[in-house]
């Protein structure tokens, strides 16, 4: 070897090719899988990208990170496009990344893929899940941009059916910071307690137009699928153009294919049901009123059925009218009857015939009248005969003797009654004493309560007073 | 009655039992009596429904939040 060859210092060299490097490969896209791509807690990141015989060491500063529209994976196939420098500290070059996408649609949605599988197996997308929504909800809150076409074609579309309360919640809808926010606008609804100052939604939308499969990765983002399966207050997605399909949508409990679609779905339209109302309101008096005819209808029927008054009155007073019309001929033809029989009873009726009844009636009294004194006499007789016979029987002196006895029974009733009674006793010297009532005074006590008392004797009254024992002088104590 | 169990009802039950009760009364089965009181309810139910699409305004908000990323206000929003 010459030692005509320059020499370097390390630093040199290092140098040297570090600005080689940077010149040759001053931008290049280099494809690969992401291997062991890490953010640090500086927000850079680092990691490595190969394929099946090397490695290119990988550097991505935050500002570029914060751009990314998806979540960069170990395995993941991508397309990183940057520039490649050298590490003059360690002896290595890398690659410091300026862009990092997927490489191609399919490595993106291999990587959603393999997550929805894995969200579904922990079961977050169960029809069981499925909360039904309110038919007509009072408030809606919205997580959604509060600028662009999507919030207004909401707001517009729940005007034009049926006005609401509506909460925005205000979130990125794209970029690094989204998926975070869009879950937690998410949780903060369903943590406000009914009754607070703000209202609690009883409907969430979660909603954002549509893009490419890079801008609506965060409604992808596991974070916010968990946090829609999550959601106590039924949900609906509106992510995207209808052709869009994200993650979220599987766990909403119910997915509108746009914006639009997902205020239509939220709220009736107000006029329909008004002119729903106005129709059944009209169906209801239609059928009481028809209720009424129908039964009047009937009643009338019932009362055609019934025989007319005047009808009945008619029939009778024509059968009046027939019967009087009859009478006088009928009274007539029975009296012509009548007259033709008594006619034909004189026609029969003769002298002769009555003297021959008399005749006979005057023989046979007579003849009676003489069986009739024999017929009298003898039961005179023998009831003569029994008379003497009885009066004969009858004795007197038996019945004087039973007055007499009777007569001296009582002279001595009348002698005892005099012994007993109190005229003799008083004539003994006894006396009655009587109150001036007339009550008869039978003790002391009695007589001392009374002023005047009447003394009966034998021959006659005498009224006598007591005089109230002399009462004790009281003596005074003093 | 004093006590209305209709208030208590949604919209969209109210108009179903209003619905219920247009049917049972088309059909002209029930009393005289039956026909007043389910009348005098559908009249109630009607105005119940009225009373809530009457109550159809509008109000958009716009959460704001604290520092924690809480709920704490609302204020009006024009997203026109």
């Amino acid at each position: 070897m010459s030692e005509n060859t320059p020499e370097y210092s390390v630093s040199e060299i290092a140098g040297a090719v570090k600005r080689t490097v940077e010149a040759a490969f001053g931008q290049v896209r280099v494809r690969g899988e992401l291997s062991q791509f890490r953010r640090q807690t500086s927000g850079h990141w680092y990691g490595r990208l190969k394929d099946e015989r090397a490695v290119l060491e990988l550097a991505m500063w935050k500002g570029v990170a914060a751009g990314l529209s998806f979540r960069p994976e170990d395995g993941m196939e991508v397309i990183a496009t940057g520039r490649l420098t050298t590490y003059p500290g360690g002896s290595r070059y890398q690659l410091i990344i300026d862009r990092l996408e997927p490489a191609g649609v399919g490595a993106l949605l291999a990587q959603i893929e393999a997550r929805r599988l894995k969200l579904q197996a922990e079961g977050l997308f169960d029809p069981a899940r499925k909360k039904p929504l309110p038919w007509l909800p009072g408030v809606i809150g919205v997580v959604t941009s509060p600028t662009g076409a999507v919030i207004r074609d909401i707001l517009h579309r729940l005007g034009d059916r049926f006005p609401r309360h509506v909460l925005v919640w205000p979130v990125a809808v794209q970029g690094e910071a989204s998926a975070g926010q869009v879950a937690a606008a998410i949780a903060g609804f369903n943590a406000i307690a009914p009754g607070g100052p703000i209202a609690r939604p009883d409907l969430i939308i979660v909603a954002r137009g549509g893009g490419s499969i890079e801008d609506l990765a965060a409604f992808n983002e596991e974070i916010v699928v968990r946090a829609a399966a999550a959601s106590r207050i039924p949900l609906i997605s509106a992510v995207g153009h209808e052709t869009d399909t994200t993650l979220i949508d599987y766990a909403a409990d119910w997915r509108a294919p746009t914006p639009t679609a997902a205020a239509e779905r939220a709220v009736p339209v107000r006029a329909e049901l008004a002119a729903n109302l106005a129709m059944l309101h009209g169906r209801l008096d239609a059928a009481i009123v028809r209720g009424w005819k129908l039964r009047r209808e009937r009643g009338l029927a019932l009362a055609r059925r019934l025989p007319q008054p005047r009808n009945l009155i008619g029939l009778a007073g024509q059968r009046v009218d027939d019967l009087s019309e009859r009478l006088p001929t009928a009274l007539s033809a029975r009296l012509a009857r009548v007259d033709l029989r008594v006619t034909n009873a004189a026609g029969r009726l003769r002298p002769a015939l009555l003297q021959a009844r008399l005749d006979r009636s005057v023989e046979r009294l007579a003849g009676s009248a003489a069986r009739l004194a024999p017929a009298l006499a003898r039961p005179l007789n023998s009831d003569a005969q029994k008379l003497a016979r009885t009066g004969a029987a009858l004795r007197p002196f038996l019945i004087e003797q039973r007055l007499a006895s009777a007569a001296g029974r009582l002279e001595q009733a009348g002698r005892m009654l005099d012994t007993l009674g109190p005229r003799q006793v008083l004539a003994r010297g006894y006396a009655i004493v009587t109150g001036p009532d007339g009550h008869v005074i039978a003790s002391a006590t009695a007589a001392a309560a009374q002023a005047r008392l009447t003394i009966r004797f034998g021959d006659g009254e005498t009224p006598v007073y007591t005089s109230p024992p002399a009462k004790p002088v009281q003596g005074s104590l003093f | 009655m004093t006590t209305d169990p209709a208030t208590e009802l949604s919209f969209e039950e109210a108009l179903k039992r209003l619905e219920e009760i247009v049917r049972a009364l088309e059909t002209g089965e029930r009393s005289l009596d039956e026909s007043i009181n389910l009348y005098e309810e559908g009249q109630r139910l009607k105005s119940l429904c009225e009373a809530r699409l009457a109550d159809a305004r509008q109000r958009i908000e716009l959460i704001q939040q604290n520092a924690a990323g809480e709920p704490v206000a609302t204020r009006p929003l024009d997203a026109q």
